[in-house]
Protein backbone atom coordinates (compact mmCIF):
# COMPACT_ATOMS: atom_id res chain seq x y z
CA UNK A 1 0.00 0.00 0.00
CA UNK A 2 2.92 2.37 0.56
CA UNK A 3 2.93 3.26 -3.50
CA UNK A 4 -0.69 3.87 -3.90
CA UNK A 5 -1.09 7.84 -3.53
CA UNK A 6 -4.10 7.96 -5.31
CA UNK A 7 -6.43 5.62 -4.73
CA UNK A 8 -9.95 4.74 -6.74
CA UNK A 9 -12.56 2.79 -4.80
CA UNK A 10 -14.87 1.22 -7.40
CA UNK A 11 -18.46 0.48 -6.04
CA UNK A 12 -21.05 -2.33 -7.52
CA UNK A 13 -24.48 -2.23 -7.21
CA UNK A 14 -25.91 -0.86 -3.69
CA UNK A 15 -28.04 -3.47 -2.85
CA UNK A 16 -26.26 -5.13 -0.22
CA UNK A 17 -25.87 -3.40 2.74
CA UNK A 18 -21.80 -3.92 3.94
CA UNK A 19 -20.93 -2.03 0.81
CA UNK A 20 -22.11 1.38 1.72
CA UNK A 21 -20.63 1.30 5.14
CA UNK A 22 -16.94 -0.04 4.39
CA UNK A 23 -16.91 2.01 1.57
CA UNK A 24 -17.12 4.90 3.59
CA UNK A 25 -14.71 3.47 6.45
CA UNK A 26 -12.35 2.45 3.81
CA UNK A 27 -11.99 6.58 2.11
CA UNK A 28 -12.14 7.85 5.54
CA UNK A 29 -8.97 5.99 6.15
CA UNK A 30 -6.72 6.06 3.23
CA UNK A 31 -8.25 9.87 3.16
CA UNK A 32 -6.61 10.19 6.94
CA UNK A 33 -3.43 8.33 5.56
CA UNK A 34 -2.74 11.89 2.99
CA UNK A 35 -3.83 9.70 0.10
CA UNK A 36 -6.05 11.09 -2.87
CA UNK A 37 -9.59 8.97 -3.09
CA UNK A 38 -12.07 9.34 -5.81
CA UNK A 39 -15.09 6.35 -5.09
CA UNK A 40 -16.77 5.85 -8.48
CA UNK A 41 -20.35 4.38 -8.48
CA UNK A 42 -24.08 4.15 -10.54
CA UNK A 43 -26.05 7.06 -10.04
CA UNK A 44 -28.06 5.26 -7.08
CA UNK A 45 -24.93 4.16 -5.05
CA UNK A 46 -23.72 7.91 -5.24
CA UNK A 47 -26.66 9.37 -4.37
CA UNK A 48 -26.79 6.97 -1.19
CA UNK A 49 -23.33 8.03 -0.78
CA UNK A 50 -23.84 11.28 -0.89
CA UNK A 51 -26.55 11.10 1.58
CA UNK A 52 -24.71 9.15 4.16
CA UNK A 53 -22.18 12.01 3.98
CA UNK A 54 -23.55 14.78 3.32
CA UNK A 55 -20.85 16.77 3.79
CA UNK A 56 -17.94 15.27 2.65
CA UNK A 57 -16.08 14.11 5.10
CA UNK A 58 -15.33 10.90 4.50
CA UNK A 59 -15.41 11.24 0.80
CA UNK A 60 -13.90 13.93 -1.54
CA UNK A 61 -14.01 12.94 -4.47
CA UNK A 62 -16.90 10.65 -6.42
CA UNK A 63 -17.44 10.16 -10.37
CA UNK A 64 -20.32 8.62 -12.37
CA UNK A 65 -18.27 4.49 -12.88
CA UNK A 66 -18.74 4.60 -16.53
CA UNK A 67 -17.52 8.15 -17.01
CA UNK A 68 -14.50 7.19 -14.80
CA UNK A 69 -14.03 3.76 -17.05
CA UNK A 70 -14.15 6.07 -20.49
CA UNK A 71 -11.78 8.60 -18.70
CA UNK A 72 -8.89 6.05 -17.79
CA UNK A 73 -9.64 4.24 -21.40
CA UNK A 74 -8.66 7.28 -22.88
CA UNK A 75 -5.67 8.13 -20.44
CA UNK A 76 -7.20 11.16 -18.60
CA UNK A 77 -7.28 9.95 -15.40
CA UNK A 78 -5.62 6.96 -13.63
CA UNK A 79 -4.87 5.92 -10.13
CA UNK A 80 -2.08 3.77 -8.16
CA UNK A 81 -4.38 1.17 -6.56
CA UNK A 82 -8.18 0.24 -7.14
CA UNK A 83 -10.42 -1.39 -4.73
CA UNK A 84 -13.17 -3.31 -7.09
CA UNK A 85 -16.20 -3.58 -4.55
CA UNK A 86 -18.21 -6.72 -5.91
CA UNK A 87 -21.32 -9.42 -4.85
CA UNK A 88 -22.64 -9.95 -8.42
CA UNK A 89 -21.66 -11.69 -12.14
CA UNK A 90 -21.51 -7.65 -12.91
CA UNK A 91 -19.45 -6.59 -10.55
CA UNK A 92 -16.45 -8.92 -11.17
CA UNK A 93 -17.11 -8.03 -14.86
CA UNK A 94 -16.14 -4.19 -14.45
CA UNK A 95 -13.22 -5.34 -12.02
CA UNK A 96 -12.22 -7.59 -15.10
CA UNK A 97 -12.29 -4.19 -17.42
CA UNK A 98 -10.46 -2.51 -14.46
CA UNK A 99 -7.57 -5.06 -14.67
CA UNK A 100 -7.15 -4.36 -18.28
CA UNK A 101 -7.71 -0.91 -19.16
CA UNK A 102 -5.65 0.02 -15.66
CA UNK A 103 -1.87 -0.54 -13.94
CA UNK A 104 -3.30 0.58 -10.94
CA UNK A 105 -2.64 -2.42 -8.13
CA UNK A 106 -6.38 -4.18 -8.10
CA UNK A 107 -7.45 -5.06 -4.76
CA UNK A 108 -11.16 -7.34 -5.54
CA UNK A 109 -13.29 -6.79 -2.22
CA UNK A 110 -15.53 -9.36 -2.81
CA UNK A 111 -18.54 -10.16 -0.24
CA UNK A 112 -22.06 -10.91 -0.26
CA UNK A 113 -23.72 -14.35 -0.01
CA UNK A 114 -21.67 -15.91 -3.00
CA UNK A 115 -18.64 -14.56 -1.85
CA UNK A 116 -16.66 -17.47 -2.00
CA UNK A 117 -17.67 -19.51 -5.66
CA UNK A 118 -17.34 -15.50 -6.98
CA UNK A 119 -13.71 -15.51 -5.72
CA UNK A 120 -12.88 -18.37 -7.21
CA UNK A 121 -14.45 -16.82 -10.74
CA UNK A 122 -11.63 -14.02 -10.48
CA UNK A 123 -8.85 -15.10 -12.91
CA UNK A 124 -7.06 -11.95 -13.20
CA UNK A 125 -4.44 -10.13 -11.55
CA UNK A 126 -6.12 -9.00 -8.33
CA UNK A 127 -5.45 -9.60 -4.23
CA UNK A 128 -8.75 -10.93 -3.25
CA UNK A 129 -10.40 -9.51 0.32
CA UNK A 130 -12.77 -11.99 0.64
CA UNK A 131 -16.00 -12.20 3.04
CA UNK A 132 -18.65 -13.74 3.31
CA UNK A 133 -20.64 -10.85 4.53
CA UNK A 134 -24.01 -8.55 3.73
CA UNK A 135 -25.35 -6.89 6.65
CA UNK A 136 -22.39 -7.11 8.95
CA UNK A 137 -19.52 -5.14 7.61
CA UNK A 138 -17.20 -5.78 10.45
CA UNK A 139 -15.56 -9.63 9.00
CA UNK A 140 -14.76 -7.27 5.75
CA UNK A 141 -13.57 -4.66 7.80
CA UNK A 142 -11.19 -6.89 9.65
CA UNK A 143 -9.77 -8.12 6.45
CA UNK A 144 -9.44 -4.93 4.91
CA UNK A 145 -7.95 -3.49 7.70
CA UNK A 146 -5.03 -6.60 7.07
CA UNK A 147 -4.20 -4.87 3.90
CA UNK A 148 -4.15 -1.12 4.38
CA UNK A 149 -2.35 -1.75 8.01
CA UNK B 1 -27.05 7.41 -19.59
CA UNK B 2 -24.70 6.40 -22.62
CA UNK B 3 -25.43 6.91 -26.32
CA UNK B 4 -26.37 3.20 -26.47
CA UNK B 5 -29.30 3.48 -24.65
CA UNK B 6 -30.57 6.19 -26.95
CA UNK B 7 -30.09 4.29 -29.90
CA UNK B 8 -32.54 1.74 -31.69
CA UNK B 9 -31.44 -1.05 -30.74
CA UNK B 10 -32.76 -4.79 -30.00
CA UNK B 11 -32.14 -6.88 -26.76
CA UNK B 12 -31.64 -10.32 -26.99
CA UNK B 13 -30.81 -11.38 -23.68
CA UNK B 14 -31.44 -9.96 -20.54
CA UNK B 15 -29.95 -9.81 -16.64
CA UNK B 16 -27.42 -12.65 -17.75
CA UNK B 17 -23.89 -13.94 -16.67
CA UNK B 18 -20.88 -12.32 -18.92
CA UNK B 19 -19.91 -15.82 -19.94
CA UNK B 20 -23.81 -16.55 -21.12
CA UNK B 21 -23.79 -13.77 -22.86
CA UNK B 22 -19.88 -14.46 -25.03
CA UNK B 23 -21.49 -17.95 -25.30
CA UNK B 24 -24.53 -16.74 -26.89
CA UNK B 25 -22.77 -14.07 -29.27
CA UNK B 26 -20.14 -16.78 -30.52
CA UNK B 27 -23.05 -19.16 -30.81
CA UNK B 28 -25.34 -16.85 -32.77
CA UNK B 29 -23.27 -14.54 -35.01
CA UNK B 30 -21.70 -14.99 -38.76
CA UNK B 31 -18.93 -13.25 -37.92
CA UNK B 32 -17.07 -12.68 -34.37
CA UNK B 33 -14.45 -10.94 -33.12
CA UNK B 34 -12.56 -10.31 -29.83
CA UNK B 35 -11.65 -7.08 -28.66
CA UNK B 36 -9.78 -5.44 -25.21
CA UNK B 37 -12.40 -4.23 -22.27
CA UNK B 38 -12.22 -0.68 -22.74
CA UNK B 39 -13.09 -1.23 -26.65
CA UNK B 40 -15.10 1.85 -27.91
CA UNK B 41 -18.46 1.75 -30.14
CA UNK B 42 -20.39 4.44 -31.08
CA UNK B 43 -20.07 7.83 -29.22
CA UNK B 44 -19.06 7.08 -26.30
CA UNK B 45 -19.80 3.34 -24.83
CA UNK B 46 -16.47 1.57 -23.91
CA UNK B 47 -16.82 -2.23 -23.66
CA UNK B 48 -16.98 -3.56 -20.20
CA UNK B 49 -15.94 -7.36 -20.01
CA UNK B 50 -13.86 -10.27 -18.90
CA UNK B 51 -11.88 -10.90 -21.63
CA UNK B 52 -12.16 -12.57 -23.91
CA UNK B 53 -14.70 -9.78 -24.87
CA UNK B 54 -16.98 -11.25 -27.51
CA UNK B 55 -18.37 -9.35 -30.74
CA UNK B 56 -20.63 -10.32 -33.27
CA UNK B 57 -21.65 -10.05 -36.86
CA UNK B 58 -25.31 -10.77 -38.22
CA UNK B 59 -25.94 -9.08 -41.71
CA UNK B 60 -25.38 -5.50 -40.94
CA UNK B 61 -25.98 -6.12 -37.20
CA UNK B 62 -23.34 -5.55 -34.72
CA UNK B 63 -24.13 -7.87 -31.38
CA UNK B 64 -22.30 -6.66 -28.22
CA UNK B 65 -22.34 -6.84 -24.03
CA UNK B 66 -23.83 -4.39 -22.15
CA UNK B 67 -23.12 -4.26 -18.49
CA UNK B 68 -24.97 -2.68 -16.00
CA UNK B 69 -23.69 -2.97 -12.21
CA UNK B 70 -27.44 -3.50 -10.63
CA UNK B 71 -28.79 -5.57 -13.41
CA UNK B 72 -25.75 -7.75 -15.05
CA UNK B 73 -25.15 -8.29 -18.51
CA UNK B 74 -27.62 -8.06 -21.82
CA UNK B 75 -26.95 -8.62 -25.29
CA UNK B 76 -27.60 -6.08 -27.90
CA UNK B 77 -27.93 -5.70 -31.15
CA UNK B 78 -27.51 -2.43 -33.13
CA UNK B 79 -27.40 -1.80 -37.19
CA UNK B 80 -24.08 -0.24 -37.70
CA UNK B 81 -22.17 -0.53 -41.14
CA UNK B 82 -19.95 1.40 -39.87
CA UNK B 83 -19.28 0.07 -36.83
CA UNK B 84 -18.86 -3.42 -37.83
CA UNK B 85 -16.30 -1.76 -40.82
CA UNK B 86 -14.16 -0.42 -37.72
CA UNK B 87 -14.51 -3.75 -36.23
CA UNK B 88 -13.27 -6.28 -39.47
CA UNK B 89 -10.27 -3.18 -39.66
CA UNK B 90 -9.46 -3.41 -35.64
CA UNK B 91 -8.98 -7.47 -36.39
CA UNK B 92 -6.96 -6.63 -39.48
CA UNK B 93 -4.95 -4.35 -37.27
CA UNK B 94 -4.63 -7.00 -34.89
CA UNK B 95 -3.07 -9.55 -37.11
CA UNK B 96 -0.90 -7.45 -38.46
CA UNK B 97 0.50 -6.93 -35.35
CA UNK B 98 0.69 -10.62 -34.44
CA UNK B 99 1.90 -11.52 -37.82
CA UNK B 100 4.79 -9.18 -37.33
CA UNK B 101 5.61 -10.22 -33.71
CA UNK B 102 6.02 -13.77 -34.84
CA UNK B 103 8.53 -12.95 -38.11
CA UNK B 104 10.32 -10.84 -35.57
CA UNK B 105 10.61 -13.99 -33.26
CA UNK B 106 10.71 -16.22 -35.90
CA UNK B 107 14.11 -13.99 -37.36
CA UNK B 108 15.31 -14.14 -33.70
CA UNK B 109 14.94 -17.98 -33.00
CA UNK B 110 16.80 -18.21 -36.69
CA UNK B 111 19.47 -15.62 -35.38
CA UNK B 112 19.82 -17.97 -32.19
CA UNK B 113 20.07 -20.85 -34.30
CA UNK B 114 22.65 -19.90 -36.66
CA UNK B 115 25.76 -22.39 -36.42
CA UNK B 116 28.58 -23.01 -38.83
CA UNK B 117 29.33 -25.97 -40.51
CA UNK B 118 32.77 -26.34 -39.10
CA UNK B 119 31.16 -26.41 -35.62
CA UNK B 120 28.37 -29.27 -37.07
CA UNK B 121 31.67 -31.08 -38.45
CA UNK B 122 33.91 -31.01 -35.39
CA UNK B 123 31.74 -34.02 -33.92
Amino acid sequence: MDECNTCLLIMGCPEVPVQMSVVLYLSNKLNKSGRDVTVAGTDAALKLLKVADIEGHYVEKTMDVDQCIADIVEKKINFDCCFAFMHSDAGLTYAATMSAISSAKLYAVIFGKNAEPLSDSVDFPAEKIVAKAVHNPVPLKSKIDRVIA
Amino acid sequence: MSCVEQMKYKLYLERISFKEARDYIEKSSEEVYYVDPGYKIFKDYYIIGVPPVAMGVRGKEMLFTFVKPCHGTFVMGIDSEEEIARLRENEKEKMKRLLKKGAMKDEKRSQQLQISFNKIYEN
